[in-house]
């Protein structure tokens, strides 16, 4: 069974120090692929990002995705962070790390969890813009598509 | 039971969360989503457009058609934005 790793955090996230402790000291993992969720600007009309959780569910749902993965493709470690409260732009919202033998697991298993955080994770985005409105992002039809697929590709 | 709002569910009812005590009659989640809705505006606002309210019964993701039997908390909330 792969070594899952899960954190919901306020402070920031630092890529480097979490590839760092998923290969110190390995010699078995051959690919290692991350994603990076940044915040956009928008254009310099947005401020910040505040994100709202389900405490308890949020961290349990996540795992839940991390296990799927772990469980789909031939992995050693899989890490995913994710923040919560108020996230700046070109801040990390999101931190996926997968590792395996070799590259097409870590790859594949990467962009499934994104597919699935996105559409399975209790977590809200709240814009800020630098004009002072507030205003609850929308859920996208194409984040439902892109979970949809993996439906059907088994 | 208890009740727990996220996202703009929460805004619009007005409360992060609340203890309520349904009738017998309310079986499923759609049955608590009406319920809901007959006590007072603030409720219809929020949960008025019912395909737009995703629903967690003990911290599992569940559709409109599940029971709520034996469920200590249930939450609603808008589709999600994480990620």
């Amino acid at each position: 069974m792969a070594h899952v790793r899960v954190a919901i955090v306020s402070e920031p996230l630092d890529i480097t120090a979490e590839i760092e402790r998923v290969s110190a000291g390995r010699g078995d993992i051959g690919a290692i692929v991350t994603f990076t969720g940044l915040c956009r600007d928008e254009d310099g009309r947005l401020e910040a990002l505040e994100l709202e959780h389900y405490p308890g569910m949020a961290e349990n749902e996540v795992k839940r995705i991390a296990e799927q993965a772990a469980g789909r493709w031939e992995i050693s470690d899989v890490s995913i962070l994710h923040r919560h409260g108020k996230v700046r732009p070109g801040e990390i919202i999101v931190l996926v790390v997968t590792a395996s033998k070799h590259r097409h697991a870590a790859f594949e298993s990467a962009e499934f969890i994104m597919d699935f955080l996105k559409t399975h994770a209790p977590f809200w985005k709240k814009e800020h813009t630098a004009a002072g409105a507030v205003a609850w992002v929308a859920a996208k039809q194409a984040d439902d598509e892109a979970e949809e697929r993996w439906n059907n590709s088994d | 039971m208890k009740l727990v709002y996220f996202a703009w569910v929460r805004e619009r009812i007005g409360m992060a969360e609340e203890t309520v005590d349904p009738p017998r009659s309310v079986e499923t989640v759609a049955d608590l989503l009406g319920w809901l809705r007959t006590r007072g505006d603030s409720y219809d606002i929020a949960l008025g457009e019912s395909g737009a309210i995703r629903v967690a019964l003990d911290h599992d993701h569940a559709d409109h058609d599940a029971s709520i039997a034996g469920i200590r908390e249930v939450a609603l909330f808008p589709p999600m934005t994480g990620g």
